[in-house]
């Protein structure tokens, strides 16, 4: 079944809120309204505006805001003439309250994210949205590390409390093409007409087009994606390679793609740092299946206490530590250089 | 001196755990346990303890001919809320476990001196009673604009309540951050990690700090502030040395990682968070009924 009878494919860019994450959180108001009118154009349907971590995500433990979120919002609200505007909120960071504000201020869609086992901590949160007539989405993190099964009984959960769209989210950019498969077909098997399915696909292993593709083979209906990679890790799914790949393979997504490329060249690889590319650091973390966020973390870090930085990502991964577990990496680096100066000694 | 009496009001998770701490009070004597369940595991714990258990609730409490000296109550909110008229009506004391937050917020370590007079006290959260204690520590020997703690428990050790009321934990925890820690500002985040075998409790306090702060000082009351919550959780202990450092913006803090194993009376030790809230509450129980029969020697002393 198709997203529409328009659209097989709902695409989200998410590099006004994935992109906070390479871009350390250090958003201008200038540099969302550029990149929302731009994309804008190109016909991107839904564009996601937040701190990379959510709602409230400004902190020590995540990184402060260079401008406060909420302004941001407001900014793309205001500069969106067809693209709805959309935010993330990670469950234990954000809260109603977030929820109600950008119901207040103009945006349409909230997304909700959970660790992909703990589905039940946004119930309320869903409900009180589609109270409010925002537009749902729910987020399952983390899902390479579950199987199907358990995914799909979570997707329920979501679906149940009001969710429009469950995500099989791969955080740690780690799944490999049968992995998104099985997962999204568990999900739309499990869900029926019930709500639709999308996948969050990040390109730590390489493969997170080719992984969008298997998505919406299997059923996914709503795909994530950042223009240029913007984004954490290795970045995301590269919105306007997707476009072109789903352009080419007859999956009818409404955006422009030519214009999505200008877009990427001309509007937001200026506002970006530096690439998003798969370093050592960013395939670690698609190797030992830890959280992309962490990346920026991680190198910061293993500067600071002079250790190395993959070492810091394979202990991540050793300890299972989930999304917003960041404030662990400070102590990891320094049980590393502890234990490199003991082995000096 | 003669013990003080206490009924433990619901007979969950919580209020199991809390009897066995209570039951080792020099202090306090727990003698009923209510609940609402009759299959309650609970009460049939509480009676084969030598407890008076009774599934009708708190009319039945409140009808005993002896009326206990203390509440602890380990229901909800909503029924705190409804319950707590009537016990101060009969001079009861409550030690409040749930979220209500009626009375004012208690932290043993941090500022139970001023609240030993207090008919309901409010027994904050797991996290705030595992994070507030080193706020307050590196409140009293530095300016502390903002602190922000980060909270990860085991997922099969955060019950339904907890998770239908995510925001109501992280809401109170960052209150208390300011009321209790003395910190400019609060921010509280909850993580639920799901790795098998559970992990355990594990709390990370960042403090914002002036750019001249004493590290070692700052260490000092650290440590200092582990060893007297160490006093009342015997598995509350420092993970780490105190991490200075500075953000990426260049505010200078310190992060302190924590980690709380839980003695295992009805949980598992993973359960830290649950273990630390019944041993707080136990503590302050035993603190107040000191106070109390303090009190009544010196007023017996004066006539």
């Amino acid at each position: 079944m198709p997203y529409s009878s328009s659209l097989d494919v709902r695409m989200t860019d998410t590099c006004l809120r994935d992109g906070s994450h390479a871009k350390n959180h250090q958003f201008t108001e200038q540099q969302v309204r550029d990149i929302v009118a731009s994309l804008d154009a190109a016909g991107m349907p839904v564009i996601e505006v937040t701190h990379g971590d959510g709602l409230g995500g400004s902190s020590f433990n995540y990184g402060f805001s260079l401008t406060d979120e909420r302004l941001l919002m407001k900014a793309a609200v205001e500069t969106a003439t067809n693209a709805k505007i959309a935010a993330l909120m990670v469950r234990g960071i954000g809260t109603l309250d977030d929820i109600r504000f950008i119901h207040d201020i103009g945006l349409s869609i909230v997304r909700v994210a959970t660790h992909c086992t703990e589905a039940d901590v946004s119930i309320q949160h869903f409900g009180l949205a589609r109270s409010l007539g925002l537009e749902t989405v729910g987020f399952l993190m983390m899902a390479h590390g579950q199987p199907p099964e358990l995914i799909a009984k979570q997707a329920r959960i979501m679906a149940d409390a009001g969710c429009q769209c469950v995500y099989v989210v791969d955080s740690a950019g780690a799944m490999i093409l049968e992995d998104v498969q099985h997962r999204v077909e568990a999900v739309v098997s499990e869900l029926g007409g019930d709500s639709q399915t999308g996948f969050h696909g990040h390109d730590n292993l390489g493969i997170a087009v080719a992984n969008s593709v298997i998505a919406v083979r299997a059923g996914a209906v709503q795909i994530d994606g950042s223009v240029r990679g913007f984004g954490a890790g290795a970045g995301n799914t590269r919105n306007e390679v997707f476009a072109a790949v789903a352009d080419r393979l007859g999956i009818s997504t409404g955006i422009e793609v030519l214009a999505l490329m200008d877009s990427a060249e001309e509007v937001v690889r200026p506002v970006m740092d530096s690439e998003c590319i798969i370093d050592r650091l960013a395939l670690v973390m698609g190797y030992a299946g830890v959280y992309s966020s962490f990346l920026k973390h991680a190198f910061r870090a293993a500067e600071q206490y002079g250790v190395s930085g993959a070492d810091v990502l394979m202990r991540c991964g050793e300890q299972k530590l989930v999304g917003g577990q960041e404030d662990q990496i400070i102590f990891i680096a320094a049980d590393l250089a502890a234990e490199l100066a003991a082995a000096d000694a | 001196m003669t013990k003080l009496t206490a009924a433990i009001v619901g007979s969950g998770n919580i209020g199991t755990d809390l009897m066995y701490k209570l039951m080792r009070s020099d202090v306090i004597e727990p003698r009923y346990m209510v609940g609402v369940d009759p299959r309650s595991d609970g009460l049939e714990r509480a009676r084969k303890a030598g407890l008076e258990a009774s599934a009708d609730g708190v009319d039945w409490l409140l009808a005993q001919s002896e009326l206990p000296d203390f509440v602890f109550e380990a229901t909800s909110a909503y029924v705190h809320v409804a319950n707590a008229p009537r016990y101060a009506e009969l001079g009861i004391r409550a030690i409040d476990l749930t979220p209500a937050a009626l009375g004012p917020f208690v932290v043993p370590s941090a500022n139970i001196d001023t609240h030993l007079d207090a008919m309901n006290l409010n027994m904050v959260t797991c996290a705030g009673q595992a994070t507030i204690p080193i706020v307050h520590a590196v409140a009293a020997v530095t300016e502390v604009d903002y602190a922000e703690i980060v909270a990860t428990v085991a997922s099969v050790s955060a019950g339904p309540g907890t998770r239908a009321n995510i925001d109501e934990f992280t809401r109170t925890t960052s209150r208390a951050i300011s009321a209790v820690g003395r910190a400019g500002r609060g921010k509280a985040i909850i993580v639920l990690n799901p790795a098998d075998p559970p992990l355990i409790m594990r709390d990370t306090i960042f403090c914002q700090l002036p750019r001249d702060a004493d590290e070692i000082l700052i260490t000092k009351a650290v440590e200092d502030a582990v060893a007297n919550v160490a006093q009342y959780v015997p598995g509350y202990r420092l993970k780490s040395a105190p991490q200075f450092g500075e953000s990426r913006d260049g505010t200078p803090r310190v992060a302190v990682l924590v980690e709380v194993e839980g003695v295992g009376d009805y949980f598992p030790p993973y359960a830290g968070n649950l273990d630390i809230m019944t041993a707080a509450a136990a503590s302050t129980g035993d603190r107040i009924a000191k106070h109390m029969a303090a009190s009544s020697t010196l007023s017996n002393g004066a006539n």
